[in-house]
């Protein structure tokens, strides 16, 4: 091996100590979500999955569940539709003010959320747009574009130009070539990017807290629960539930980004 | 050739912002033509070639296939196809797949897409193989199926992107001798972009030599080899010794040139050829210089001294200096007569032959092909 | 120079435009992109175009007064109450991003040279906290640092200690730790990116001309690392500035930051001039101190050759 330093023992204990840092908090709130009592106390009280129960009965949540689906739907179908546009210009082609269009477009990962949602909400009741689900789904989407572009961008950037240019020559149209090998070849790449950015909008606080109105999403629904210690059981059970789910999609989102790559690398030559 | 060239390249210039790419490029492909672009990596042969194909549109200039005015047809409704360098090769798709891919669009019946598809593999000889997955071939295995692909389509030209790049040697050579004989088979044009000279002598009818965006010379593969037109197009096809040689007298079609130790030298002269100073270029191959063993007499022979030598196995590769040449000349020989056991230092006699040297132009600049 | 030429045809006029430029890259790729540029113009460009237009303005009651007046930065720079909450926000952010980037750096450069053929897979453990959601992970911290919380009961059930510790919730350190759990990975990819980057053989030239593991990793990996570290110094410090969820779950009244005081006037307060003047503020003090932050860096790493 390449660097064999003295202090290199203590790195994996370090690197496990930095996991378990990183692992505890989202470990934790599953392990009380079973938890018999109202508190978040050691030692634990014992097993129960009544807060799970509970929250079935709780229209309002319910509700807000509705809400966040359909949000992360529509803002993962839009970001990923506009992501492809700007992934495929910025890999595909070179043209004047590329870097400028692509810094904007990436800016949200750069600037303080709460600018972006002020200055959101600032434009939609400017523009008379009434605070509702549709607001909430154009100002995630200027967020989730940037995710979007990084997934696709990857993909698209292992993708052999002359594959496209092979179809021309074979005498297939633009929207042929596109439908028969661009979108076949980096299709993965392209459910990738749904995938992390339905996450992304299911978990989205402060957009959703500042354009929502009265239709809360769950993290909305969520942080109006905070203030009552005694709902903090069912919350964390909510919780636990969320955070599964964005890990199962997030999972299914990195197989099949690397499916995509290994297959791009596939059509090269050697 | 015959009469309506299959392709007319007509004044075309590629220029991206100031940069040339083509300039200026007038050249005619016939029909059934093995013809090769060759030049260094950024000569402009490839941008050429994909104007060809229509994957660059040229900033001006016209070009015409069979015919037909094609400046700015897209590359789907020309009658060209094309193996790409890399193959591109769709990944997605197994190999029938891939050969079937632009015949989806003829909309043929079933059996006659799957008789022209096993046709095709036959003649690249990966006939069975098309049930295999794209990453499940070999390199030499890719390159066939891209030839496949395009011939299948029937092209009235096929275009090759220097195809032979990304295999081995070995199999380079197999794919050279396969690649000839499968264009004498199909009887169409094919346009072969290359960097190895070698490959463009042993495949082509015609090659066009280009540098910097310009045709330098094109001709027939021994034209080209024996009479280059320029000092840039003689070096780039195989060693030259070069001479700056005093010229003696200036005809309508000739020129004599007193070539220092070599004596008098009279030489052909290139329509258009022009100096100034008295002075002019000239070469000889090397391999146009024989050693003299022991009291071997020629008309025509120097002495010189080995200054370097390497082996090569079936030939040596020696230098030798010579008193009055400001160069020292590079000559191969055959070891037959022990060539390879020359000790550095030896004297030697060497023979020549007047009419193997070449007049050369200085200067690529303003050079057209005519 | 040149003695002998063959004669030259005359050069030809110059290339005309127009229909071929539609057919190159240029136009093609503008049409690419232009439906995203424009919804990032519609909704990012315009929109902040329109907070800094707002910060100029002032609220009379219900009505906007478009008279031009830096009143509100004024207020934004001048009232104690601001001044304190902006060089907390920044101090915090930058504290938050020091950390973050030196406590991953060494997990970076772990992954990167003794990921061993797993590397992806490393990454996306790393990853996979930060993808959850945000709320809840502040929430959590909640839970464990907490007067009855994990941390305490666990610490007095184990007998280290009597009394729960009390300084561990509410204030700005609670802050601290909890940003610095939620923007790891963001640090870590950037570093291991640049990491990836370094071509190996140059370690081992600098390990050939002399030099130890630790002066080769200060001389060759650190440098050419740099702009690893710089980006994930950026990418954690700005966008912690204008936090919000954090300062208000875990802050209490020692742990409020800029966002706190500029959700407030698009709330209750409804002074949207004024929130506008607190947002444009924070933007530019964020990119004054990020600048700093680039150039100190980097006159650092010159100082190590």
């Amino acid at each position: 091996m390449l660097q064999r330093i003295r202090f290199l023992p203590f790195l994996p204990l370090y690197v496990a100590i930095y996991f378990l840092f990183l692992y505890l908090p989202i470990l934790l709130l599953p392990v009380f979500s079973f938890n018999d009592a109202a508190t978040t106390t050691f030692p634990l009280a014992g097993f129960t999955t009544k807060w799970y129960a509970s929250l079935w009965g709780n229209s309002v949540l319910l509700q807000a569940a509705r809400n966040s689906l359909v949000v992360g739907v529509c803002v993962s179908l839009l970001s990923t539709i506009l992501g492809i546009c700007a992934a495929r210009a910025i890999t595909r082609y070179r043209f004047r003010g590329q870097r400028a269009a692509g810094g904007l477009i990436m800016a949200p990962l750069f600037l303080p959320e709460i600018i972006v949602a002020v200055s959101l909400l600032m434009i939609a009741l400017q523009f008379g747009l009434q605070l509702s689900l549709v607001t909430v789904i154009l100002g995630q989407v200027v967020f989730c574009i940037p995710y979007s572009m990084s997934v696709l961008v990857s993909g698209f950037e292992g993708f052999d130009r002359s594959l496209e240019e092979a179809s021309y020559d074979l005498g297939e149209t633009a929207f042929g070539t596109f439908r028969r090998v661009t979108l076949p070849v980096v299709a993965p790449a392209i459910v990738s990017s749904l995938l992390v950015t339905f996450t992304i909008s299911l978990d989205e606080f402060i957009l959703a807290f500042f354009l929502s109105g009265t239709e809360p999403t769950l993290p909305v629904y969520i942080w109006g629960q905070l203030r009552f210690a005694a709902k903090l059981p069912g919350v964390l059970a909510l919780g636990s539930l969320m955070i599964l789910a964005s890990v199962v999609l997030l999972t299914v989102a990195e197989v099949l980004r690397r499916r995509a790559e290994r297959r791009t690398q596939a059509a090269l030559a050697h | 050739m015959s009469d309506r060239p299959m392709i007319s390249i007509e004044n075309v210039s590629r220029y991206y912002g100031v940069y040339k790419a083509l300039d200026d490029v007038s050249l005619q492909i016939g029909e059934g033509e093995f013809f090769s672009l060759l030049g260094p990596s950024g000569c402009g042969k490839t941008t050429l070639l994909r104007s060809i194909a229509g994957f660059d549109v040229p900033t001006s200039g016209e070009i015409r296939i069979d015919g037909v005015a094609s400046t700015l047809l897209p590359a789907n409704r020309r009658p060209t196809n094309m193996v790409f360098q890399n193959y591109a090769i769709f990944p997605h798709l197994d190999v029938g797949e891939n050969v079937a891919y632009g015949l989806k669009r003829l909309r043929l019946d079933a059996a006659e897409e799957r008789r022209r598809v096993a046709d095709a593999l036959d003649q690249v000889r990966l006939t069975g193989l098309d049930r295999r997955k794209a990453n499940e071939l070999s390199g030499g295995q890719r390159q066939r199926v891209a030839l496949a692909r395009a011939l299948v389509m029937r092209p009235k030209v096929l275009l090759l992107d220097e195809p032979l790049s990304a295999l081995d040697k070995k199999l380079r050579e197999q794919m050279q001798v396969e690649l000839r004989s499968l264009q004498q088979a199909v009887g169409i044009t094919f346009i072969l972009v290359t960097h190895d000279q070698y490959e463009a002598l042993a495949l082509s009818d015609r090659i066009a030599v280009m540098f910097g965006g310009c045709i330098a010379q094109v001709a027939t593969p021994k034209e080209i080899y024996q009479h280059p037109r320029t000092r840039k197009v003689a070096d780039f096809l195989g060693g030259m010794n070069f001479l700056r040689a005093r010229l003696l007298a200036d005809r309508k079609g000739d020129v004599s040139v007193d070539a220092a130790k070599f004596g008098t030298v009279n030489l052909a002269k290139p329509v258009g050829f022009t100096t100034s100073d008295g002075h002019v270029t000239v070469g000889i191959r090397p391999e146009r210089l024989r050693l003299l063993w022991d009291d071997e007499k020629a008309p025509h022979e120097l002495t010189g001294r080995v200054e370097n030598r390497a082996y090569f196995g079936e030939v040596t590769h020696l230098t030798i200096g010579v008193d009055g040449l400001e160069q020292p000349l590079s000559m191969v020989e055959t070891n037959d007569y022990g060539a390879d056991d020359l000790p550095v230092g030896a004297e030697i006699r060497l023979a020549y032959d007047p009419d193997a040297f070449v007049l050369l132009a200085d200067d690529e600049m303003g050079l057209r092909a005519r | 120079m040149s003695t002998a030429a063959i004669a030259s045809s005359p050069e030809k006029p110059a290339p005309a435009k127009g229909i071929r430029w539609l057919h190159g890259e240029e136009a093609r790729g503008l049409a690419m992109i232009s439906p995203t540029l424009l919804y990032a113009l519609a909704l990012l460009l315009v929109p902040v175009l329109l907070v800094i237009a707002y910060s100029f303005w002032t609220q009379n009651y219900l009505e906007i007064d478009r008279t031009f007046t830096f009143e509100n930065y004024r207020l934004a720079l001048t009232e104690p109450i601001y001044r304190d909450l902006f060089v907390r926000s920044l101090w915090i952010s930058m504290l938050t991003s020091a950390i973050t980037v030196v406590f991953s750096y060494p997990i970076a450069w772990y992954i990167s040279f003794h990921g061993g053929p797993h590397k992806n897979l490393w990454l996306f453990l790393v990853t996979i906290p930060c993808w959850t959601s945000y709320l809840l992970r502040v929430m959590s911290w909640k839970v464990i640092l907490g007067y009855g919380g994990v941390l305490n009961t666990g610490l007095m059930a184990a007998g280290v200690i009597d009394q729960p510790i009390t300084s561990l919730l509410y204030n700005a350190n609670a802050v601290v730790i909890t940003l610095v759990h939620s923007w790891a990975a963001f640090a870590i990819l950037p570093i291991y990116v640049s990491l990836q980057k370094i071509d190996r053989s140059l370690i081992e030239a600098a390990r050939d001309l002399g030099d130890g593991a630790v002066r080769s990793f200060l001389r060759v990996t650190l440098p050419l690392s740099m702009p690893g570290v710089i980006s994930a110094f950026l990418i954690v410090m700005i966008p912690t500035v204008g936090d919000y969820v954090t300062p208000k779950l875990v802050g209490g009244k020692d742990g409020v930051m800029i966002a706190t005081a500029i959700q407030a006037q698009f709330g209750k307060s409804a002074n949207w001039p004024l929130g506008a003047a607190l947002s444009v503020t924070t933007m530019v003090l964020v990119s004054l101190a990020a600048a700093a932050v680039v150039l100190s860096l980097r006159f650092a790493v010159r100082r190590l050759r």
